[in-house]
């Protein structure tokens, strides 16, 4: 492992580290005060960045392992390349951006913080995101998604693009969009055909309060893509929007 | 009249009040969350309905007269041995409803219960049993890896351990409190169990509802638990403790998620799961980030990375009909535990068909996961964890017998403070003050108390244990693991022999 160091500023070359070695060097380099690190020739190694919290900063060169940025509450990374599953899984607060296409069940769970992907993103993204108070997650896609997108979403936002995409033939959502969603709104750009929507869920127009979110986030995305904001929004938007906040409500009756 | 419920008089139980006895203090209308009783301002005096009654045996507690008596209501529909009366009931309620059938606590229906079919050694004449009042007896556990070897260097202090040991839970018993989530209970038992844990060494587990900040301070004697809702689970949380659960199954409801309806999301449990007021808080059935046990591997190492290394990983999953299997591969994925839960287990709230239907007894899964982990090699790799339906602590010396490190109480604990299994836990109106939210009835749970009862169950558990271990000639927890050499058992079939790996009483 190379290592240029600077007081906060460390340089890892990360090719061939195991990610066990790898991971406690950054939370080392951390302890010792370190607030920037940049990791090139990434290759797969799991967990970067995976519990970290504070003002922290990564660029990451190469293609990230999974789980990256696990549990993260704070950090903000970069990566110049594609990501693999699980980015961002349970993650509380925080940034990250990712240049090219992430993997499968990227913000499961997170509770606050944004996730900017440029390409396409997988199956099961966005699983359960939920709210809190003032943490409102955020996960924006420049591409096209899977299937599952929002399942069970309980909070926060998905805005899809289906702009910056390999799979030119594919809806730009998969199958199941939203099923079970009881809280959060996801945003499409263009028309969303209706056989890709979950049970009980409708595609419905935006109103001046979503176009303002989808405004500020998509200002932001095209801001750390270099793309040009007013393109993308050039195309009308349509949301969907959990039928319920207790969609189970009259499942039961005691026995 | 056009659509009356057929059920409406085929309540469950009968509130009898003896007249002479009753002083109609209103002690009972004040204590019955369910409005079973009322103050008749016409004839001023006490009444109640009986339709209203779950049979949580409250008003007959406190009543000062004891003029109170709940029964089951004698009326019986004709003998069937097909069709008992609860499959008739639960057909009327489905009529009327269209609903999923829902209940509380564990296994209703009468499927073996295989600790009844094992007996306990003792000692007699060619071994001496032991007093362990009079001599040490230890039932100290760690839970956690256990490495392969050991190995020793020579210090100038003498010899020391080489080995680098994986981090362990320590307990005083091998019995710990299991998973029950603040919002299924409430915070006072919460507390309750995090003293009681505390006092007396052992461990008890937040469930899936995230940690209440008040009690982090009792992290040395915390499991948090990760579900596939992630409720309340963050950074400080998952370092909080002394160990994490991942739960993927539970014995009560196999193969399904869990919904906290929103009734139960108070301040406090919104706070602390991190989710708003009211909705319902759902947890999906599988983690969606885990679909094999290689993603299963994937998350057990996302936790041990967000603790650096320094807390066991626990698995828990509903014992089901690969259990065995299922265990090994969790082994093989990085579990520092396994935790195996029995269809016998309880719960706030399961569908009834997977409550009574769904999975296996925890006996037979413990010694095949046992039996198939010792065969592999790999049993030190982890502990193993028994729960659903010990009742007792000769259940607990059982379980320990076929192979368990250690065992979760859930229902025991909870009737330690008064639960009377009415099953009615989802309601939010628990009367005994358990399974609910609400202030008014929260407050009769006093965390004190609560905890004192805890305590006193764990260590009279611990005490008859150390008589039965003495009884057995041993002097130690250690020499019964896995020892089922000290079961024998009665009216069981050579298969089930053969899968509880006990002989006969007799040979």
């Amino acid at each position: 492992m190379n290592q240029t160091e600077s007081e906060q500023l460390l340089t890892l070359e990360a090719g061939g580290i195991h990610y066990r070695d790898l991971n406690e060097t950054i939370r080392q380099a951390v302890a010792d005060g370190v607030t920037e690190f940049k990791l090139t020739g990434v290759k797969g190694q799991r967990y970067i960045a995976t519990g970290l919290k504070g003002d922290l900063h990564f660029l990451i060169q190469g293609t990230p392992g999974q789980d990256m940025a696990a549990f993260m509450n704070g950090p903000c990374i970069r990566v110049e390349g594609n990501a693999q599953d699980g980015v961002g899984n349970t993650m509380d607060d925080g940034r990250i951006v990712i240049t090219g296409l992430a993997g499968d069940v990227i913000g499961y769970s997170m509770r606050g913080g944004k996730i900017f992907v440029r390409g396409d993103v997988g199956y099961r993204v966005g699983i359960h995101m939920k709210a809190y108070l003032d943490k409102l997650p955020t996960v924006i896609i420049g591409g096209k998604a899977g299937d599952f997108l929002g399942e069970y979403m309980a909070g926060g936002v998905i805005i899809l693009l289906g702009l910056f995409t390999a799979k030119t033939m594919a809806p730009i959502a998969g199958r199941s969009l939203g099923t079970g969603m009881h809280g959060g709104v996801i945003y499409v750009r263009g028309a969303l055909p209706e056989e890709q929507l979950g049970p009980g869920l409708s595609a419905q127009p935006v109103d001046d309060e979503d176009r303002r979110i989808i405004v500020e986030n998509v200002t932001e995305f095209a801001a750390e893509f270099g793309e040009n904001p007013s393109l993308i929004l050039a195309e009308p938007f349509i949301k969907v929007r959990p039928f319920s906040h207790r969609p189970y409500k009259n499942l039961y009756c005691p026995c | 009249m056009l659509f009356q419920p057929i059920n409406k008089s085929y309540n469950d139980f009968q509130i009898e009040r003896d007249k002479d006895a009753c002083i109609n203090c209103e002690v009972c209308v004040r204590q019955c969350s369910y409005g079973a009783h009322e103050w008749d301002e016409n004839r001023k005096l006490v009444r109640h309905d009986n339709t209203k009654c779950v049979g949580c045996h409250r008003c007959e507690a406190l009543c000062p007269t004891q003029a109170l008596t709940i029964r089951r209501k004698q009326s019986e529909f004709r003998e069937h041995a097909l069709w008992k009366p609860h499959f008739i009931k639960n057909i009327y309620k489905q009529a009327d409803t269209g609903g999923v059938l829902l209940g509380g606590m564990g296994c209703v229906t009468g499927i073996p219960i295989y600790f009844d079919n094992l007996l306990l050694d003792a000692s007699q004449v060619t071994n001496p049993s032991i007093d362990p009042l009079r001599e040490p007896m230890e039932l100290k556990t760690f839970l956690g890896a256990k490495p392969d070897r050991l190995e020793f260097e020579e210090t100038d202090h003498g010899p020391r351990v080489k080995t680098t040991v994986a981090p362990q839970i320590e307990l005083e018993y091998p019995i710990m409190f299991a998973a029950m989530s603040l919002g299924a209970i409430n915070f006072n038992l919460h507390q309750a169990m995090a003293r009681a844990a505390t006092e007396t060494g052992i461990a008890w587990n937040t469930g899936e509802g995230g940690l209440h900040k008040d009690l982090y301070q009792y992290g040395k004697n915390t499991i948090v638990q990760v579900a596939s809702g992630r409720f309340g689970v963050h950074a400080d949380y998952l370092n909080a403790g002394v160990a994490i659960e991942i739960k993927i199954g539970q014995g009560a409801k196999p193969g399904i998620g869990g919904h906290l309806p929103g009734e139960k999301i108070d301040a406090r449990v919104s706070q602390t799961r991190m989710i708003p007021l009211g909705s319902d808080a759902i947890s999906p059935a599988p983690h969606h980030d885990i679909y094999s046990i290689e993603d299963l591997h994937q998350l057990i190492f996302a936790l041990k990375e967000a603790t650096a290394y320094t807390k066991p990983v626990a698995v828990k999953i509903a014992a089901v009909h690969h259990a065995a299997a299922i265990a090994s591969g969790v082994v093989r994925a990085g579990a520092d535990i396994v935790v195996v839960d029995g269809i016998r287990g309880g719960t706030g709230a399961a569908p009834a068909m997977f409550r009574d239907y769904v999975g296996i007894p925890i006996e037979l899964a413990l010694a095949a996961v046992d039996q198939r982990l010792r065969d592999e090699g790999i049993r030190n790799r982890a502990s193993i964890v028994a729960s659903g339906g010990i009742r007792c602590s000769a259940d607990a010396i059982k379980a320990i017998a076929l192979g368990a490190d250690a065992i979760y109480i859930g229902t025991a604990a909870l009737m330690a403070v008064g639960c009377t299994m009415c099953g009615r836990c989802y309601t939010g109106k628990c009367p005994w003050g358990i399974a609910t939210n609400d202030p008014n009835l929260a407050k009769r749970q006093n965390p004190d108390i609560a905890a004192r009862k805890m305590a006193n169950l764990i260590t009279a558990w611990g005490h008859e244990m150390q008589e039965m271990l003495g009884a057995m000639g041993l002097n130690s927890i250690e020499s019964l693991r896995g020892n089922r050499d000290k079961l024998r058992a009665v009216g069981l079939n050579q298969i089930e022999l053969d899968i509880l790996g006990v002989k006969h009483a007799g040979r």
